[in-house]
């Protein structure tokens, strides 16, 4: 395996964890304004104050891993997602400064749990357009990006949009679902199932929209002998759709969040299996966008030592904050 | 027209988003080290004055981190952004040293943030001091990292060029301790334990000029003037040695921050005056002859180069730096003289008496932030017209992004940045107007989680 390719791996998985560990937690921010009373508010938000902040260190690393190992992608598609990225930003920087700013607000209509609000339905929504954008490829010339600056804006882009709002909103309400107790967790589960159902059908569109955008994506999926080997992939959503949905009926804790865990690592195969060998689509490949040996042996090295620690402290802390957590004072 | 130059805006916003983003970093790395030796101190000594500060400047802390760390997420994405010809020839340098700064420093900070914020009855206190510890650690490898990448940016070594223009790495070692790295890290180390220093002071003797027997405010006030009685001194050392050090790199720099157009022998000290780069020369200056080549060669009559024998184009506006160089060290100058004098009252026991001196202390609360944002105006826009050092241009540096995208984002995070900060700016006021002695806040609800600190009962 080349070292270019060990790159593409430890982002795509910088990637996913991000997605995953901020999308439950962004998915908190979804929820949100069908929690109403105060205390149940506090107490979504306890759950994840003390992971949030490493939660979305992944982005970082994402982002500075591109810029890092892939230069040349990281130079092409932050200006071609230029909008984008920007909102999703300004959305972080909203449901960030939120976590410690709702607590010294005494008014009653918290505008802070307005701007969680509006931070995470705006980052979230943002991240889901600028995949979609991403996904229907980036128009380069020579080195640079060479689309206008609202190239990203199209009905694919915003549906996917949509789509991981939705995404998201499972996440974070299957994740309260194992984090919460009594009424909180039964209006957790009536909302699970009303994001699941949704989250399906999004899944089911984009995953046909997808090999449409182009007949590169389409031979990917369509053409034979590929479909035997990419048929596992659907053939596992309906699979971890069935256990998901189950475990919601029958009141379990934590089931629930890694089924969705699991459809949503689904859905990040298909994507990989759209993209590769591309790095930007259409055209921009894994080999031609990576920095030379020197550099990726060099953060390599970094990474093989960091990233074990990395996870061995994020999960002393998730162990450390585990279990159902109350609003107030069953905390100590 | 200026607005629509996308090159100008794209300076601005970038010049706009590390601004505000250094506000946080520089008061958070000297508050982490803070929080550690209170911290530290309550283990040592157990004497709960400390824990009670610890409580105090924890709940600071936790609002100025988290600005710090979203502000910081839009200072990653920038480079790609605004800068992406930058970006796509400097990445393989770059990018794995700020690689470094997320794997072995963000992560660090944000995976213990959350014991050192909610974890203290969950852990034990031991690893509660581990996790303060650690996080204070973090903060200076962020600080090792990203000064690294911005020193390289100064005095580029260690790399060559590849047929597409990118830098290539040849020498990791030479690129990391590039010739300017040891001298900025450890201003910048300075600058930041000074400017949390003059803040903790700040709120000390205000809380000592409402009550003088308050013990909490004591304790501020004396631990934040050692650090300016002994660091102040230092950062002017360590800031003359910098300047040395650019004088061998940068030499038009230096000529725009002191105001030399003319090459001459025996240069003079120009204190003060109006420099006008079109005309190229500075008008009512007040000099002292001489000590230009004193101060900077060492020898009175040594020859210092002045910005008209550089090549045109190469030369950085000294109509702005020789102005911002002179309110930092103006503003080192005010602490080493506040430091003093804070030595001479505890020598004469005034020290808690003399209501004067606090009140100036006070006054000198925000010197420090005044001091950073001037000190990197003047690196980094005499570091003009190039964002590599003689090699690359800043011109030739950014994304081909059309002006109104940039105005529009340039807008709205004027917009978000003036409403989000001011208000974190406000609560951070806030906090600062309670008596951290009687603080009825215990047990405190730390920001996010609404936990009670029980162990202040239990101690
Ligand atoms: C990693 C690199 C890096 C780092 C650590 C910093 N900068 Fe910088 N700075 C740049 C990389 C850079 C740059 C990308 O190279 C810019 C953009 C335009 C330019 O000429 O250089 C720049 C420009 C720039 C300008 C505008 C200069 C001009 O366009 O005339 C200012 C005022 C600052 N910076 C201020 C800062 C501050 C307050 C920093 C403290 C955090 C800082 N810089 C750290
Ligand atoms: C212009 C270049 C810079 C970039 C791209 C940058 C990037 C970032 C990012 C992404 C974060 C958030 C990390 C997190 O989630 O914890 C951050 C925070 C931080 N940055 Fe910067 N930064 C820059 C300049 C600086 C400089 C010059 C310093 C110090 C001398 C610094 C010190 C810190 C520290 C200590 C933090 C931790 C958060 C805090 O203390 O508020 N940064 N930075
Ligand atoms: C006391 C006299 C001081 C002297 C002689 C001095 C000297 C210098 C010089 C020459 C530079 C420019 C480095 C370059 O060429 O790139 C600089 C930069 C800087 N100064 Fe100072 N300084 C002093 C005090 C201070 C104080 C009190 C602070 C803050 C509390 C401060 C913060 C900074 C910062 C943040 C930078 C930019 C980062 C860097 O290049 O190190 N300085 N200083």
């Amino acid at each position: 395996m080349s070292i270019e390719l060990i790159w593409a791996i430890i982002l795509s998985f910088a990637i996913f964890a991000y997605v995953i560990l901020d999308g439950f937690d962004l998915g908190i921010g979804i929820n949100y304004p069908f929690i109403k009373s105060k205390w149940e508010r506090d107490l979504a938000m306890n759950t994840v104050a003390p992971i949030w902040d490493g939660n979305e260190t992944w982005l970082i690393l994402g982002g500075g891993g591109l810029f890092a190992a892939f230069p040349l992608a990281y130079s092409i598609v932050l200006p071609a997602l230029y909008a984008p990225l920007t909102a999703m930003l300004i959305g972080l920087i909203l449901r960030g400064v939120a976590f410690e700013f709702r607590w010294k607000e005494k008014n009653k209509s918290n505008i802070w749990d307005k701007a969680f609000i509006t931070g995470s339905y705006t980052a979230t929504f943002f991240q889901g357009v600028a995949l979609g954008a991403f996904l229907q490829g980036i128009s380069i010339t020579g080195r640079s990006y060479s689309g206008s600056w609202w190239e990203w804006l199209s009905p694919f882009s915003i549906f996917t949009g949509v789509a991981l709002l939705i995404g998201y909103g499972l996440l974070g309400s299957t994740w309260l679902i194992y984090k919460t107790e009594n009424r909180t967790k039964r209006n957790m589960q009536f909302l699970a199932k009303r994001f699941f159902v949704l989250t399906l059908l999004m899944i089911t569109v984009v995953s046909l929209w997808t090999p449409y955008l182009n007949s590169e994506y389409f031979d990917k999926w369509f053409s034979v002998p590929r479909i035997y080997y990419v048929l596992p992939v659907p053939i596992l959503v309906i699979f971890a759709s069935l256990k998901c949905i189950q475990s919601i009926y029958q009141n379990k804790d934590i089931q629930p969040f890694l089924w969705s865990i699991f459809l949503f690592l689904l859905s990040f195969i298909g994507l990989m299996i759209s993209i590769y060998p591309n790095i930007v689509p259409p055209s921009l490949d894994i080999w031609e966008a990576a920095a030379p040996e020197k550099s990726l042996k060099f953060l390599l090295v970094g990474v093989l030592i960091f990233i074990p620690i990395i996870i061995g402290y994020t999960a002393f802390t998730y162990w450390v904050f585990r279990g159902k957590t109350s609003s107030d004072e069953n905390y100590h | 027209m200026l607005m629509f130059d996308p090159l100008i805006l794209a300076r601005f916003q970038f010049a706009f988003v590390v601004s505000f983003h250094i506000i946080f970093p520089a008061f958070t790395i000297g508050l982490a080290s803070y929080l550690a030796v209170l911290e530290g101190l309550w283990l040592w000594k157990k004497d709960d004055r400390y824990l009670k500060l610890f409580n105090y400047w924890l709940k600071i802390f936790a609002i100025a981190f988290g600005m710090g760390v979203v502000s910081g997420i839009v200072m990653s994405y920038q480079f790609g952004t605004n800068w992406s010809v930058f970006a796509d020839k400097t990445g393989p340098i770059l990018g794995p040293l700020m690689g470094y700064e997320v794997l072995s420093a963000f992560f660090l900070e944000a995976g213990f943030l959350g014991i050192m914020l909610f974890g203290m009855n969950k852990v034990g206190k031991r690893l509660h001091f581990t996790a303060t510890l650690l996080v204070a650690f973090g903060t200076f490898f962020s600080a090792f990292w990203i000064l690294s990448v911005n020193s390289w940016m100064h005095t580029p070594a260690g790399y060559s060029i590849n047929d597409v223009g990118q830098f290539i790495p040849e020498n990791w070692f030479e690129i990391i301790f590039n010739p300017s790295f040891p001298y900025r890290l450890v201003h910048m180390l300075m600058a930041a334990y000074l400017t949390t220093a003059f803040v903790v002071g700040s709120v000390g003797a205000y809380h000592l000029l409402k009550q003088n027997s308050n013990i909490c405010a004591r304790t501020m006030l004396s631990m934040a003037m050692w650090m300016a009685a002994i660091v102040a001194p230092l950062q002017l050392i360590a800031g003359d040695m910098h300047g040395l050090n650019t004088l061998e790199h940068q030499p038009a720099k230096i000529a725009a921050m002191e105001g030399h157009y003319e090459t001459k022998k025996g240069a003079p000290l120009i204190l003060f005056g109006f420099p006008n780069d079109e005309k190229m020369e500075v008008n009512n200056a007040i000099e002292i002859p001489k000590l230009g080549s004193i101060i900077l060669k060492h020898d009175a009559n040594a020859e210092i180069k002045g910005l008209k024998d550089f090549p045109e184009g190469e030369t950085p506006p000294a109509e702005i730096i020789f102005w911002s160089f002179r309110i930092m060290v103006g503003i080192g100058m005010a602490m080493i003289a506040l430091g003093l004098w804070s030595f001479y009252l505890r020598l004469r026991n005034q020290f808690y008496k003399n209501t004067f001196f606090q009140k100036i202390v006070v006054l000198m609360g925000p010197a420090g932030f005044v001091a950073v944002i001037a000190g990197w105006i003047t690196t980094e826009v005499g570091r003009q017209p190039f964002t590599v050092y003689g090699i690359l241009k800043t011109m030739d540096s950014a994304s081909p992004i059309d002006a109104p995208a940039i105005t529009a984002s340039l807008l709205v995070f004027i917009v978000t940045y003036f409403l989000v900060f001011g208000a974190g700016t406000y609560y951070i006021f806030k906090q600062f107007a309670i008596n951290p002695d009687t603080d009825k806040t215990h047990p405190v609800k730390i920001g996010s989680l609404g936990v009670s600190l029980k162990i202040f009962n239990k101690s």
